[in-house]
């Protein structure tokens, strides 16, 4: 049995992955990655900690909640940045800078 | 060491080296690849939590769906990017070393919370009931989603729907007149 303070620790490294990627990429799908990563970090804890909720099940049924959540988030996300490349012709966020148009 | 934890720390370093060769590799279709890899041994790390259905879960819907997705994102929109990426390739500028420091104070931030926390002698996980290895969670999943969590459910299907709706509107092809 693996100590749960172990999964956090991967989780939380997982996090910070996520974390480097959304603040230093140049590119709006590395950054949707990014932000899948620290999901998934998320989703890991709850997890890992609804391994000892037996009775409520809540650790695993809000597990499922956030995949689900995670994925209709992609779904949305994707669509804007088609929809921005189609206006800018990049989808580089350092160069999305006018509100106008 | 038992054959339980190498298997965990083996996919454990595998999730943690593929997460980082994705956010350090320049190429975008490989990195979009080994998001596959990354994907996959998380779904393995869920199953020594015993949560087999979550990690089924995590594979149908991140490799059937999202990353289905994203390939079709990266080939409608790139074009020029993938020469552009690869010329920057070796640079390292001032926004990777400022994301680098934060992003080592927040590791540093949350393992010394978590150790400090000492979260393996909380009294509701030593005291707890955890599941054992011949449960049944399936079942479980399926009567706490009927019952207990009926309402999260409903929300969820209702956000579900309306991220469909749109998404549909976002992406259709303006009528020009």
């Amino acid at each position: 049995m693996i100590p749960l303070s172990h999964f956090m620790i991967i989780s939380a490294a997982l996090f910070c992955i996520g974390l480097f990627a959304v603040l230093t990429k140049r590119n709006a799908i590395q950054i949707l990655i990014g932000i899948e990563f620290m999901i998934n970090a998320a989703i890991l804890n709850f997890v890992a900690a609804g391994r000892f909720d037996r009775v409520a099940g809540g650790g695993q049924m809000f597990a499922l909640f956030a995949i689900v959540l995670a994925a209709a988030g992609v779904a949305v996300a994707l669509a804007i940045i088609l929809n921005v490349y189609k206006h800018f012709r990049t989808i580089n966020p350092d160069k999305i800078d006018t509100l106008k148009n | 060491m038992s054959a339980e934890q190498l298997a965990f720390y083996f996919f454990a370093s595998l999730t943690l080296i593929s997460a980082l060769l994705v956010v350090c590799m320049q190429n975008l279709v490989r990195s979009i690849f080994l998001f596959f890899v990354t994907i996959f041994s998380l779904a393995a790390m869920f199953v020594f939590a015993l949560a087999d259905f979550i990690a089924v879960t995590e594979v149908v819907v991140y490799v059937g769906g999202v990353l289905v997705l994203m390939l079709f994102a990266f080939m409608l929109s790139n074009k020029e990017l993938l020469s552009g990426l690869q010329n920057i390739a070796g640079g390292f500028k001032f926004t990777h070393l400022a994301g680098l420091l934060i992003c080592g104070g927040m590791l540093f931030l949350l393992v010394s919370a978590i150790s400090a926390a000492d979260v393996v002698n909380l009294s509701w996980i030593k005291n707890g009931q955890a599941i054992s290895e011949n449960d049944n969670t399936i079942h479980q999943i399926g009567i706490h989603t009927m019952t207990r969590y009926l309402l999260p459910f409903e929300v969820v299907s209702v956000f579900l729907m309306m991220a469909l709706i749109g998404a549909a509107h976002l992406s259709r092809r303006e009528r020009r007149s």
